[in-house]
């Protein structure tokens, strides 16, 4: 490993990235509920409000709609504003200013503002938190033209699309499965960037492409590694970004594979399983597929409280595996 | 737009109202100009609706102009402001060019938001005026972080929020309002209160009796004006300016004034009387007001008044001229704008 290059969690990625900016330039800052001396429900901003001050890493009242819009009335006047939402969940109060004014303000005004803003999303379920504070909200706000929805999966590229929300002059929401928080990986020091709007090929296989987002990424890598003892060769992309898609990656592995398999937390209807599979539908891959495409999402009901039903309500490795096998070796 | 030494009209008659102290005569003449460019453009875009030139719908602020002029009066160019979905008076106050709102209402690639706004999104981004907004209080929590852009960047510019009365019962002024007042922010938030939020009463949706009490609750003055007096509304605008400028925080005014036409083009005028309107048309009218205080105080003269209102039309006329010989937008540019696109 080279010396620059360390393990740090996915959440010290985060806040590593976000010192980074903060340092780089004075017009980056942080908003966000007790993401000051708490330093964040999920301690990812720690103690970064003992380094940049309580300017610079301020606490707002639990006002997300009007914390929202504020940033958003920075970014369009000369601040790089970066606002923690204290869950995903909390989303839904600030759509408004999300949906309406920081996604179409641009756009609304012929090109005369941008409006740089980055808005980071806790998400995701596996913490017993139940119905309103684990889901996985990435396709609403996929859907909005303007917006820029990211999942990083790994701390790599926690830092590195971070740093990218940072550096794009319009609005950025990244969802960040809380379960990730704590996992470790190699992430170099100092300033670079994943692009935003690129797939990555985690593992190479011939037999089938699984699409995967966010912590599902890890649970098709495992998957992968179980499949590839039964002779079943599986390729992984990780999507890592939900707008704009990475069409011509996943094109490209469904093309060499034949096979698809979508997987991901978020309720499976009307989600980003049904666009990727829709996309390769309409393109050139349909003609290579040999098998229906599959997917394998969360199920229709909020996330319940109790563990072992919580896990029953999103896709888990067993379900992968028989997936997989279904599609490749015909259903049995 | 006032500058200090300048000769003012009656800066020793101390008894006179506010603005024959403050501004000089060629000031108060602008405002008057103003004013009538506000209501003459906003015929002209009715008439030119009802005949087909310009579709959707639109929200006319007649019978409002002295609350915008009187409000921008203070301001200067870099001082920014948010609008509502009635606001082609604030834009015209901010100092925009009638041609290129009239190019933006009729869909041309001239007009401020090159024919993807509209009425509902008018905008100046050059002249301080960060856009009209179609959600009602959405503007509010923008105001507010442009505001905090000027504390942090140091730049010295007060930001002022315009919304109506039916914007006082969302979320977003609340928490706008109390963010605003905890960290000091230079904004001034103005509700334009002209008694309905489409049809609804402010009696029937509003639990306090003025919309300025609700300042009371986060800690700010909340000053009531009479919205159609000119002088009044500017002088409550200049001492909110100064109290921001100061680093002394927001202020709520709350400026009582009247649309004479319906909320917007599908209003049957249902919920209030003939005579209602008529008395704010005849007894109120702010334009009138002005225009006879000016004469009273030998300000302008009739002739001075034929004279601006000829400059109007002219100006009205040339307007609509422009944005009907502009270009249409080319189809093929139709996903332009949504994002930044790369230098
Ligand atoms: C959030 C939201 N709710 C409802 C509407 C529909 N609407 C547009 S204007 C309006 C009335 C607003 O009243 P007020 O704030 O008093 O402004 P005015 O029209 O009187 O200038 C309503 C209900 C809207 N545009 N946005
Ligand atoms: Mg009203």
């Amino acid at each position: 490993m080279d010396a620059s290059v360390r393990e740090l969690s996915y959440a010290q990625a985060i806040q590593e990235a976000m010192a980074l900016a903060m340092e780089a330039d004075e017009r980056v800052f942080l908003m966000g509920e007790d993401i000051g001396v708490y330093g964040g429900a999920f301690q990812v901003t720690g103690d970064l409000v003992e380094r940049f001050g309580p300017d610079r890493v301020m606490d707002t009242p639990i006002s997300e709609l009007g914390g929202a819009g504020i940033a958003v009335g920075a970014a369009m006047t000369g601040l790089l504003p970066i606002f923690e939402f204290q869950f995903s969940d909390f989303a839904t109060l600030a759509m408004e200013q999300i949906v309406n004014q920081a996604a179409k303000m641009r756009y609304m005004l012929g090109g005369e503002v941008s409006v740089p803003v980055v808005m980071r999303f806790p998400a995701g379920s596996g913490t017993g938190a139940a119905a309103q504070h684990s889901q996985s909200l990435e396709a609403w706000l996929g859907h909005v033209p303007g917006l820029k929805v990211i999942q990083p999966a790994t701390p790599y590229d926690a830092k590195g699309m971070l740093l990218a929300a940072i550096a794009d002059p319009d609005p950025v929401m990244i969802f960040e499965h809380k379960l990730l928080y704590k996992m470790k990986g190699p992430v170099p020091e100092g300033h670079y960037t994943v692009p935003i709007g690129k797939a990555e090929v985690r593992r190479e296989g011939r037999d089938l492409t699984i699409v995967a987002t966010s912590i599902m990424v890890h649970k098709a890598l495992e998957a992968a590694a179980a499949l590839q003892g039964e002779g079943i060769d599986v390729e992984v992309v990780d999507l890592r970004t939900v707008r704009p898609m990475d069409k011509a990656t996943i094109i490209a592995s469904v093309k060499k594979t034949s096979r698809l398999l979508c997987v991901y937390e978020a309720v499976k209807t009307l989600g980003i399983g049904a666009e990727v599979s829709a996309m390769v539908a309409e393109s050139e891959a349909f003609d290579y597929l040999d098998a229906p495409i599959g997917r394998l999402g969360g199920a229709e009901t909020p996330i319940p409280y109790n563990p072992e039903l919580e896990k029953a309500t999103v896709p888990q490795v067993p379900d992968i595996l028989a997936a997989a096998r279904d599609l490749v070796k015909g259903r049995s | 737009m006032a500058t200090a030494g300048k000769a003012v009209v009656a800066q020793q008659q101390t008894n006179l109202p506010f603005a024959y102290r403050q501004y000089s005569a060629a000031e108060l003449k602008e405002a008057l100009r103003k004013m009538y460019l506000i209501r003459r453009f906003e015929e002209g875009a009715e008439d030119a609706y009802m005949r087909g030139l310009i579709h959707g719908t639109m929200h006319l602020s007649i019978g409002q102009e002295a609350s915008a002029v009187g409000i921008c009066m203070p301001l200067s160019e870099d001082d920014q402001i948010t609008s509502t979905h009635r606001g082609h008076g604030h834009c015209i106050a901010k100092g925009a060019d009638v041609k290129r709102m009239f190019a933006e209402f009729f869909g041309k690639t001239t007009g401020y938001c090159k024919g993807r706004g509209g009425s509902m999104h008018i905008a100046d981004v050059a002249k301080g005026n960060l856009g009209a907004n179609g959600i009602v209080a959405g503007g509010i929590p923008i105001a507010v972080g442009a505001a905090l852009s000027a504390k942090k960047l140091r730049t010295g510019k007060v930001v002022v929020s315009f919304f109506g009365d039916g914007a006082n019962n969302e979320g977003a002024f609340h928490e706008a309002l109390n963010m605003a007042s905890i960290w000091s922010l230079p904004v001034v938030f103005v509700c334009e209160n002209n008694g309905y939020g489409m049809s609804t009463s402010i009696e029937r949706s509003t639990a306090v009796r003025s919309v300025a009490d609700r300042a009371a609750a986060y800690g700010m003055p909340g000053v009531v004006v009479d919205g159609n007096n000119f002088s009044a509304v500017a002088e409550a605008s200049q001492a909110a300016l100064a109290r921001a400028r100061r680093g002394e925080g927001p202020t709520l005014i709350e400026s009582k004034t009247y649309r004479y036409r319906g909320h917007s083009k599908s209003d049957r005028n249902r919920y209030r009387t003939k005579e209602e309107i008529e008395d704010w048309m005849t007894n109120r009218d702010p334009i009138a007001l002005f225009e006879a205080e000016l004469v009273e105080l030998g300000i302008i003269d009739q002739a001075g008044i034929e004279a601006v209102r000829e400059a109007v039309r002219k100006e009205i006329v040339e307007g609509i001229e422009f944005a009907k010989e502009s270009p249409m937008p080319d189809m093929a540019d139709r996903e332009r704008y949504v994002y930044t696109e790369a230098a």
